[in-house]
């Protein structure tokens, strides 16, 4: 069984950092913003890197605390080896695990540092989650300046990075329970329809989490998937209600509501692992409602070599149910 | 649900592709710069006195400077985007594929970053089309001596 309840795991804050597209978008409020996709450094790998640090960074001193107040530091990125997190991790004397599981990095993140968390008695920790719109378009896809045509399908990298501080001193927000996924390949090769990739596996999370907690779906106020685009958001409704049954009212897709339907550059809404906690943190626990929340992260797990090999895309997505007190 | 229900379903939330709007799209815009190339030969000959010959070259010369330089100030891609492949298959799309790879491994070092990716997308091209020059060479000399 993969699920588990946690007892007194809590976000403290989160400390956003969000891209020139990203702040035309839905949301206009986050921690810092920035225009340039170089943010003065010298290539756009660099400039992740220094987006990791300014999050943590953002964090650390937010809250006084040093790097010897912080047991763990966890985090992710879209990267080969996932060195940008790597070596954002490289300036602070603390101890680092990196994540990958795609764009579903940044809810794995939160389930292992919640875990390890569960046996302490005092504990703080960092999760952090970055992506680049350019440097992922350049690791994932063509050239950035060869602008190939794209299909309706594809969604657009979101560009920002988002630090969690995690704590056993009781907050708001409340680390409910955790469910880990499970790797579901459901034939898809299209790399530029990935919510339909990722669809089966949030469906499938989603069930096992509500089975082994025994728990219904109206028991939560919202479903929050990370990244399944606007088309990807109605497949996995539709796959829900035919392969399980189970009717979905309460579900967003933060890769969906990112953006505004006007940037058509943004096609099918936001990808990338910190799509989701961007959304998250700067709109919906915002709002009074909702109280309980199930965060599911999705990730296309594809890689280029595996794409030309014309194998199909394996997809995971994890779970994590938060409780937020008013 | 097995494979081949799930791939109905994600095909039947798939909005189409405007593929009829694109190809004439694409058409009119490839095209247009076929035209546009016909009329600098016809003033490269007309006005300057050169030969049709190596009129098309200099005009070949030209396309691919226009087209490289557009890459690099950042305005191909865009327009790449909206005219769909009209603008990627003429010369201007050979200068545009390498002039965007090249632009992307400048600073991963001359010989091991721009110097090894800058055929990444049209080093393809170049060998296919080889290959296909040297077939239609030693068929030329079989049919036509």
């Amino acid at each position: 069984m993969a699920s588990k309840k946690l007892t007194n795991i809590y976000i403290k804050d989160a400390f956003s950092l969000a891209g020139p597209v990203e702040k035309e978008g839905a949301i206009k409020d986050y921690d810092i913003v920035i225009d340039d996709y170089y943010y003065h450094t010298k290539t756009f790998e660099q400039a992740e890197i220094k987006m990791q640090q300014v999050v943590i960074d953002g964090i650390l001193q937010r809250h006084n605390l040093l790097h010897s107040d912080i047991d763990l530091l966890i985090s992710g990125d879209l990267s080969n080896q996932i060195s940008v997190s790597s070596y954002a991790a490289s300036r602070y004397n603390i101890p680092f695990l990196g994540v990958y599981s795609a764009c579903a990095s940044f809810v794995e993140s939160l389930l292992v540092a919640s875990e390890i968390m569960e046996g302490k008695r005092k504990s703080n920790m960092l999760c952090v989650t970055s992506s680049h719109n350019l440097s992922a378009e350049k690791q994932f896809r063509f050239p950035i300046e060869y602008g190939a045509p794209k299909p309706n399908t594809t969604t657009f990298t979101a560009t920002g990075a988002v630090c969690v501080l995690l704590t056993k001193e009781e907050s708001k927000i409340k680390v409910d329970s955790y469910t880990v996924g499970t790797v579901v390949d459901l034939g898809c090769t299209d790399a530029s329809h990935m919510g339909a990739v990722m669809a089966p596996a949030a469906a499938k999370v989603l069930i096992d989490h509500l089975l082994e907690l025994n728990r219904k779906i109206d028991d939560y106020d919202l479903i929050l998937t990370g990244d399944l685009g606007c088309i990807g958001a109605k497949i996995f409704r539709e796959y829900v209600n035919r392969a399980y049954g189970l009717k979905i009212k309460n579900h967003l897709d933060a890769g969906c509501e990112l953006y505004l339907k006007s940037q058509e550059e943004t096609y099918a809404g936001a990808s990338g692992p910190v799509s989701l906690p961007l959304y998250l943190f700067n709109k919906v626990l915002k709002q009074k409602r909702p109280k309980k929340i199930l965060l599911i992260g999705t990730g296309s797990l594809h890689n280029p070599f595996f794409m030309n090999q014309k194998l199909t895309i394996p997809a995971i997505a994890h779970a994590v149910s938060l409780e937020v007190k008013s | 649900m097995n494979k081949d229900e799930y791939k109905k379903l994600v095909e039947e939330y798939t909005p189409k592709e405007k593929k009829l709007k694109n190809a004439f799209l694409a058409f009119l815009v490839g095209g247009a710069i076929g035209f546009f190339g016909q009329v600098i030969v016809t003033i490269l000959e007309t006005s300057f006195g050169v030969e049709t010959k190596d009129a098309y070259i200099w005009l070949c010369i030209f396309i691919i400077l226009i087209a490289s330089l557009l890459t690099s100030f950042g305005f191909f891609d865009n327009w790449v985007s909206k005219c769909k492949a009209g603008l990627i298959l003429p010369t201007t799309g050979f200068a545009h594929s390498v002039t965007s790879a090249a632009l992307d491994y400048r600073k991963d070092g001359l010989i091991t970053g721009l110097g090894s990716n800058f055929f990444k997308l049209a080093g393809s091209v170049l060998l296919y089309g080889i290959i296909s020059g040297f077939f239609f060479g030693v068929l030329g000399v079989i049919f036509y001596g």
